[in-house]
């Protein structure tokens, strides 16, 4: 109660003593914000496994306001879940504010109270963030500053706990970040370093995160504190871009790696080297038991500090996605290269339009382990690979303009995916697919296109062979309506041959937009960045509207 | 305790909406495909309008709408003088990506990234792509979410009309 009053007091006076301030410099705020809403009636289909709900239809929906003046800015989130969809974790029944913050800048120092999001270096060690669509939220409740104390140097400090659902996680989370760019630092002395001049960048950056969570075990002897560190380094040229990062975490025994007292480590090299129309990348990554999350019994995707996505290619179409995977937290080793080429106009496999081509290669393995039989748990060789495949995909994508009106998309991909291993289930043992993916977009006049997708997957193992139709017809700037069929024509037992088809449209102004659709949707994960989520089998009728003003 | 927080709603709601609602661009920092820290207050184009278009290496209908824009670039910039922000919010997975994804596609844009999704949260943004026009006095004055083949049209009719009102 008295939490709630002085919240209210802070913004409501905040503003106006801001205000009251700069008058002659800023006037009044603004204010601006966004809606978003998908509700989704539920059908029983026993062929592709749709199950009763018993609401009927649920909903999720959100609204954000922010407040801005001046260096002033606060805000707020409503969330409401009556109740969740389907595949959301049924602890986010409910509605309430989850989200509530106020941030004071001026030139040098920042500072925020309430929730916040926040990334060290490429995330091994911290990042908090939200993936709405996947029902992630991990947002800081605490304390945030920022400091710029000379050019170049940015320090971040960070005190908090975490969101969970609708409550707060356990652990108490405390940061600090350092960036130094070595040019911004050295160009005050040295004209020649000026990022301008010197067509080169340095950049080095250094974090510390500690969590503290009191030991409630009646048997083990747990840290209360476990402190993880990082570091990264940045070269960066016209040309050339190379990035590194190497973290360390102390022992953190945990749920999820079965309290074990062995230390985690993960390390994160890229490399790229790209001019006009060429381009050639690498990158690889080695992660050991590096599930840091601010509750030593959080699972799933809950309370998580380290962000560890998957370097392989983030696919988009149905099938190629059909199977994703995502980096095992506990322990992988793995690398991904990239060649893109584009053909240039005019030459022989250029065309009239030029021809782009990419090709893809990404594997992941798991360590080199050898058990220990005590607490460790194990250890494992640094540079060596494990012997179990946990992931492998090779493709390669053409994108050929065949006339101004014409253009095509022609994808192969081979993949290999470790089923039970990646999806921690028992019995599927692992999945090889070979998928092809054509696509073709045709522009009848400025304003009318029609694309279409036509896609196949084979495989002898889970479900089978799949084929993909999709066919779309978009009224710029308003409309789109689209037709989708998925068949598992393959599947070996015949009454789950079943064919998973859906219609949408949407209408879009500016910046709002409806759509409606009405159909089946196959059991699958959907993925964002390093974390999927499942999606139970669905049949129905859904509409989804978002705005922002 | 719930009816409180609600309470608590409503008054922000009141105080925010007893303000003139102008559009500005908010003062987010991000990085520069060159690895420096850049201030969105610095978004000027000498008085020229402005164009953001968040975006990210793995959104098809993003990639589509850069790349319609691309071939038309070169006579907006003569006409109006327009200046085109791409904003990727690709996370850690992909931002190594983007210079390599826009130099092989010859984009000329001024690339920015947003690992973590700030501006796009600052901006109000939903699904990409989403993109903002700002006219020469920095005020938001159109913005469209999501793309369709020759939304590229009623986004230049928009441009002209920011620098010639007159101009429907």
């Amino acid at each position: 109660m008295k939490k709630v009053l002085a919240v209210t007091l802070f913004f409501l006076t905040f503003p106006f003593l801001a205000k009251a301030q700069e008058t002659n410099k800023f006037g009044a705020g603004e204010i601006h914000g966004n809606f978003q809403m998908m509700a989704q009636n539920y059908l029983v289909d026993s062929t592709i496994g749709a199950k009763e709900v018993s609401e009927k239809i649920r909903m999720n929906s959100f609204a954000n306001l922010n407040y801005t003046n001046g260096n002033f800015k606060a805000g707020m989130r409503y969330e409401s879940y009556e109740k969740a969809l389907l595949g959301f974790d049924p602890r986010y029944n409910g509605s309430d504010i989850t989200y509530r913050y106020a941030t004071y800048t001026n030139d040098d120092l920042e500072f925020t109270i309430g929730n916040f999001y926040e990334q060290f270096g490429s995330g091994l060690i911290f990042r908090s963030y939200e993936e709405r669509g996947l029902g992630i939220d991990n947002a800081m409740d605490g304390i945030r500053v920022k400091y710029k104390p000379t050019a170049g140097v940015y320090l971040k400090s960070i005190i908090g706990k975490q969101r969970f659902y609708f409550a707060k996680g356990e652990g108490i989370v405390r940061g600090l970040d350092a960036e130094f760019n070595l040019n911004e630092i050295l160009s005050g002395f040295l004209p020649e370093f000026n990022s301008e001049k010197a067509h080169y960048t340095y950049i080095l950056g250094g974090s510390m995160v500690g969590k503290y969570q009191a030991d409630n075990d009646p048997i083990r002897i747990l840290p209360e504190n476990v402190a993880a560190f990082a570091g990264r380094f940045n070269f960066i040229s016209d040309k050339f871009n190379f990035y590194t990062e190497y973290a360390y975490k102390i022992n953190d025994p945990s749920l999820t790696n079965g309290f074990i007292y062995k230390k985690g480590e993960a390390l994160f090299v890229s490399a790229n080297y790209s001019v006009k129309g060429f381009s050639l990348s690498a990158s690889a990554k080695r992660v050991d038991n590096m599930d840091f999350r601010s509750d030593r019994n959080a699972d799933v995707n809950n309370l998580t500090m380290s962000f560890l996505p998957a370097i392989s290619k983030q696919h988009t179409y149905a099938l190629p996605a059909f199977y994703p995977y995502a980096t095992q937290p506990l322990g992988e080793i793995g690398e991904q290269f990239e060649l893109s080429y584009n053909f240039k106009k005019g030459s022989k496999l250029g065309g009239k339009y030029g021809t782009l081509v990419t090709i893809n290669f990404s594997n992941a393995n798991n360590l080199d382990t050898t058990q220990t039989g005590n607490e460790q748990g194990y250890t494992a060789a640094f540079f060596r690979k494990g012997e179990t495949l946990l992931y492998r995909d090779l493709n390669i994508e053409v994108v050929k303009k065949i006339s101004p009106k014409l253009k095509t998309t022609y994808t192969y991909m081979y993949q290999v995916f470790n089923k039970d291993r990646v999806q921690n289930v028992s019995g599927y043992g692992t999945v090889f697919a070979n998928i092809a993916v054509f696509e073709m977009q045709y522009k009848i006049n400025s304003k009318n296109t029609f694309r279409a997708e036509l896609q196949s997957m084979r495989t002898k193992q889970d479900f089978g062979d799949w084929a993909v139709a999709l066919a779309e017809y978009t009224v710029s700037p308003h409309w789109f309506f689209a037709a989708l069929d998925q068949y598992n024509y393959g599947n070996a037992i015949a009454e789950k041959r079943a064919h998973y088809y859906s219609g949408s449209f949407g209408y879009t102004k500016n910046a709002t937009r409806f759509i409606v659709g009405y159909g089946k949707q196959r059991e699958g994960y959907l993925c964002v960045g390093g974390v999927c989520r499942l999606i139970p089998a669905s049949y129905g009728l859904s509409l989804s509207i978002s705005s922002t003003f | 305790m719930k009816a409180k927080k609600i309470t608590l709603l409503f008054l922000f709601i009141c105080i925010v909406f007893s303000v003139n609602a102008q559009n500005k661009i908010p003062a987010v920092n991000v990085k520069t495909i060159d690895g420096a820290t850049f201030n969105t207050a610095n978004m000027v184009n000498d008085g020229k309008p402005i164009i953001i278009d968040f975006w990210a290496t793995w959104c098809k209908p993003c990639v589509q709408e850069l790349s319609a824009i691309t071939d038309l670039y070169e006579d907006w910039q003569k006409v109006t003088g327009v200046k085109i922000y791409a904003v990727s919010i690709d996370d850690a997975r992909n931002s190594a990506r983007v210079k390599p994804f826009v130099n092989t596609r010859g984009w000329e844009y001024e690339i920015l990234l947003d690992p973590n999704a700030d501006l796009k949260r600052a901006m109000n943004v939903g699904d990409i792509p989403h993109t903002f026009l700002i006219n020469g006095k920095g005020e938001i004055v159109f913005q469209h979410a999501g793309y369709a083949p020759g939304d590229e049209n009623e986004l230049y009719e928009k441009l002209l009309g920011c620098i010639n009102p007159d101009v429907k």
